[in-house]
């Protein structure tokens, strides 16, 4: 019998209220199978676990607000009895105690390692009965939508939804609060629910905590480079000429590509500062930065981009932006990033100092692809350009090493058709 | 499809992918990235959504004749009408 724990969903996390659960005692699980919907003070992550078994009992209900590191469900190895009192002392003799995992805390992910701590909040008190699963038991509710819900006290199971797949929009919800106006009973949230009117300001809070600690505990340098996009940009345009509008790629594709690929050859950039050493990435997992509409940041894991395809790339960057605006990211996405791309040119911008996601080492940040002058060989051209820029950890690596991880990024952009 | 169809496919396409908008509250004459915070992935899903629904083929250069509400319905009215003609 193992623990699954409440995980940590980055850095920044230090609890997080269990919105929902989707799995019940008696429910078999596989490593990877989403088991819980989680609120961090930044969004909604839904929670994977990490091991193979049989869901025993539900410690923690849904609304409660706990620690990481708490358990939130015991989980019993697959041809496991559920009780244990019924086995014979011979088979349980026979029977080899499974060493638990570290349930929520992948091998990629660094620590902290949660202690496991039993919440004695919902101990006792059967959990409340998974939502009904009327063929649709996850509801699509943008947070936005959930937000606005609890703000006018309305009840979302009571509201029909009209966006893609039947989601829950803010119109709708407004809606529904329109006509029942007159019986509108003032919000109560449930007490342990991270009240939603004060998601904003829990997101700054939590952002503000890691940038503190990333400012106070991280030597950054910054370094820059001008790179040319004629190549990369003249490929792109005949390539997107050959595709259907679903298929079409966008430039930062190739950005992210060539980040990935040039981190192949540094591994210094890709991984962990714990503990006084650097620990390195298991695998190259680019943390994509996407802003929130409505303000707020997160920055997800692409898994695994040197292995991936440009295509794969922009379908992997479309599927996490799409989720990260829904709230429906995985919990592995939140933990797993080994460095992280910022493409805040999107926005106008010419070139961003980063700060370091820590405990990660580097961050890379390109800004707005614009033309400009450009000599080549005693002539003067216009060219599209962008500014990279590498934001690192100067206890991991040093100037140097930086220099040729740009650089790198910067040759790898020459040949796009390599990426 | 009418004009009037076409802003309903661009409105409705926006607010899918912006669902925080208010439809009323858009500025047809203003460039919409800008106004209404759309980068490039929201853009192209929302180009997706809007030849899904109308049929009309968008090539990526003809992205900047859809940079305003009144310039996307215009451009999708005379492409609708050069695909119903040929």
């Amino acid at each position: 019998m193992s623990d699954f724990l409440m995980p940590s969903l980055g850095a920044d996390m230090e609890a997080g209220t269990l919105l929902e659960w989707y799995v019940k005692p008696g429910d078999a699980v596989k490593r990877g199978d989403i088991v819980a919907l989680v609120d961090t003070s930044k969004a909604e992550i839904d929670v994977e676990i990490f091991e193979d078994g049989v869901i025993d009992e539900l410690l923690v209900g849904e609304g409660a607000r706990v620690p990481v590191g708490t358990a939130l469900a015991t989980v019993r190895p697959v041809g496991v009895d559920a009780k244990p009192a019924v086995a014979t002392a011979g088979q349980a003799q026979a029977e080899p105690v499974p060493v638990p995992e570290p349930v929520g805390a992948p091998a990629a992910m660094p620590p902290p390692t949660p202690t496991p701590v039993r919440a004695p909040v919902s101990r006792g008190a059967p959990p409340p009965p998974p939502h009904p699963t009327n063929g649709d038991h996850r509801r699509r509710v943008s947070p936005l939508a959930r937000r606005t819900a609890e703000q006018l006290g309305v009840d979302l199971s009571q509201v029909p939804g009209s966006g893609p797949n039947g989601a829950i929009t803010r119109a709708d919800v407004e809606r529904v609060a329109t006509v029942a106006a007159p019986l509108v009973t003032p919000p109560s949230p449930p007490a342990a629910a991270l009240a939603s009117t004060d998601r904003q300001a829990a997101m700054r809070q939590a952002i503000g905590a890691l940038m503190t600690r990333s400012k106070r505990e991280i030597p950054h340098y910054y370094l820059q480079l001008e790179i040319d996009m004629s190549r990369a940009l003249a490929w792109l345009r005949e390539a997107n000429l050959a595709r259907p509008v679903n298929d079409r790629l966008l430039p930062s594709v190739l950005l992210l590509s060539a980040t990935a690929r040039a981190v192949i050859e540094m591994p210094e950039m890709n991984g962990f500062w714990i503990d006084e050493a650097f620990q390195p990435g298991a695998g190259i997992h680019l943390g994509v930065a996407i802003s929130l509409r409505g303000g707020g940041l997160i920055a997800p894991a692409l898994h695994d981009a040197d292995r991936k395809g440009l295509d794969e790339i922009m379908a992997g960057v479309r599927d996490l932006v799409q989720r990260a605006r829904a709230g429906r990211l995985r919990s592995s996405e939140m933990s797993d990033p080994t460095i992280t791309v910022t493409n805040l040119g999107e926005r106008g911008v010419d070139l961003v100092h980063g700060v370091i996601y820590p405990p990660q080492v580097a961050l890379v940040g390109f800004g707005a692809v614009r033309e400009r002058p450009w000599a080549v060989a005693g002539m003067l051209g216009v060219r599209p350009i962008v500014i990279a820029t590498l934001a690192a950890d100067h206890r991991a690596s040093d100037g140097h090493v930086g220099s040729r991880f740009l650089t790198l990024i910067d040759r790898k952009l020459q040949k796009p058709e390599e990426l | 499809m009418n004009e009037q169809d076409m802003r309903e496919v661009v409105i409705r396409a926006l607010t899918e992918i912006a669902p925080d908008i208010d439809p009323a509250a858009i500025d047809a004459d203003r460039d919409l990235a800008e106004q209404l915070d759309i980068d490039s992935m929201d853009f192209l899903n929302i180009v997706v959504l809007i030849h899904e629904r109308t049929g009309i083929e968008i090539p990526e250069r003809d992205y900047p004749k859809l940079s305003t509400l009144s310039d996307a319905v215009a451009y999708l009215a005379a492409a609708q009408e050069q695909g119903a003609s040929a």
